[in-house]
């Protein structure tokens, strides 16, 4: 079945499109906020919440506004970015110190031990430091091209190219 | 802007980071629909942030049905129409029913034609009981009559005893001398044979000298065998002879049935 149909069918509430759907998504949606909270537990947490978030707005997602998995992208970066705001995760990451994702990779053994950290590294192990970082502030941070621009000290255009001469890499990376 | 242009521009890894304007979203989408190799690049590029996501996925605490029962599912749009098998239990019901009525029906149309013949039959006994009520009442003031009539003071009686003919027979004669009527009380007298009739004689004994008085007509079908007659004779006896019918001039004293003699007073 083609996504556009399933994703039709979610937003008339099948819940049986709703489980096609989160068997498509649920690793990649659940991996990304993992990325942004650096905890496996609270990673876990999240995600479910976002999918029952994602099941009571169906009805605002708009195909000609964006693709599928950039909307449920963006509903899981606001609540896992909301989550590392709160002063209870504050206070619990204190020590944590690793800004960027491949961060999770330097993260104590047994919190680090089921993400596919072998494909994780393959994935980025030729990635720049500095596409590392504009993907994490782009993809998981939310930030837009002047907030990136800002937080990079680059000029607005090369946050653009340079983005996507990385997502290039990255799509390199896979092939391998 | 060419397509290469378009897919090299960056916009669409912006467009897959959700990072692009409305409109330049809008413009992206139409583009997609129009040019496929702009949907495969926007589907490569998703590919590639769906694999590093995933690479970074803390593994699926619970499966579907923990967020599945937190789920608002409005049940009605998941009601299932379970297939009609059940049996057609009006249509039985009813034609049970109306047979019944059928039935019914009949029953008491048959109930009602035999309680209506009934009543008509009830009402021919009722009719039947009111005539006889009727006639006894009559006959019991023919009765009372008789009675009144007979113990009338200037009444004598006279017994007339059986002769050679029918000993057993026997007679009495109620002589009323002022009103010059006498009534033959004939209860003791054999039922005349057909084509005869018994004939009243008055009779005077010096010379003897019969005098029909009457005759007692219809004597089988009247019911106390009373019979008045006219009798303006200065009577000695009476006498009742057997007659052909319509009577006879002179007494066939062969056939005397009955004779008693007047008390001379």
């Amino acid at each position: 079945m083609k996504l556009e149909e399933l994703v039709t069918q979610f937003q008339n509430k099948d819940v049986v499109a709703f489980e096609k759907l989160y068997a498509m998504y649920a690793e990649n949606i659940c991996g990304a906020i993992n990325i942004i909270v650096k905890d496996k537990a609270i990673a876990q947490e999240i995600c479910q919440d976002v999918f029952v978030k994602i099941w009571n707005k169906s009805d605002t997602y708009d195909a000609a506004k964006g693709r599928f998995f950039t909307w449920i992208l963006n509903i899981a970066r606001n609540a896992a970015i909301d989550k590392v705001r709160s002063k209870a995760y504050k206070q619990g990451k204190k020590n944590l110190s690793a800004d960027y994702f491949v961060g999770i990779l330097e993260a104590p053994k047994d919190e680090s031990k089921d993400i596919d950290s072998k494909g994780l590294r393959r994935l980025v192990k030729s990635l720049k430091a500095k596409c590392i970082e504009i993907i994490e502030l782009l993809y998981f941070k939310g930030m837009t091209q002047k907030e990136a621009a800002e937080e990079l000290e680059i000029p607005i255009g090369t946050v653009k190219t340079r983005n996507r001469s990385c997502i290039s890499q990255l799509r390199e990376n896979i092939k391998l | 802007m060419n397509t290469t242009e378009y897919i090299t521009s960056g916009n669409l890894e912006l467009y897959v980071a959700g990072l692009l304007s409305e409109k330049e979203n809008l413009e992206v989408h139409a583009m997609a629909l129009k040019h496929p190799e702009v949907l495969r690049e926007i589907e490569s590029i998703e590919t590639a942030i769906l694999e590093l996501t995933k690479t970074a996925s803390p593994g699926l605490s619970q499966d579907f049905l923990t967020i599945r029962n937190r789920l608002d599912i409005r049940t009605e749009t998941k009601v299932i129409e379970l297939p009609k098998e059940q049996t057609n239990w009006s249509t039985y019901v009813g034609w049970a029913a109306s047979l019944l009525l059928a039935v019914g029906l009949y029953w008491m149309f048959t109930q009602n034609q035999e309680l209506q013949t009934q009543i008509e039959v009830a009402q021919e006994e009722n009719e039947k009981l009111e005539q006889q009520i009727a006639e006894s009442n009559s006959s019991l003031e023919q009765s009372k009559d008789l009675l009144q009539t007979i113990r009338d003071k200037n009444i004598d009686v006279i017994t007339l005893g059986g002769q050679a003919v029918s000993p057993s027979s026997y007679a009495k004669a109620y002589w009323n001398k002022e009103e010059k009527k006498v009534f033959i009380d004939a209860q003791g007298l054999p039922e005349p044979p057909d084509g005869f009739v018994y004939q009243v004689w008055s009779l005077k004994l010096t010379p003897l000298t019969p005098t029909s008085i009457g005759l007692l007509e219809d004597f089988a079908t009247d019911e106390n065998k009373v019979f008045a007659l006219n009798n303006a004779n200065a009577s000695e006896a009476f006498g009742i002879t057997l007659e052909p019918a319509g009577g006879s001039k002179s007494p066939n004293l062969e056939q005397l049935y009955t004779l008693g003699a007047v008390a001379s007073s």
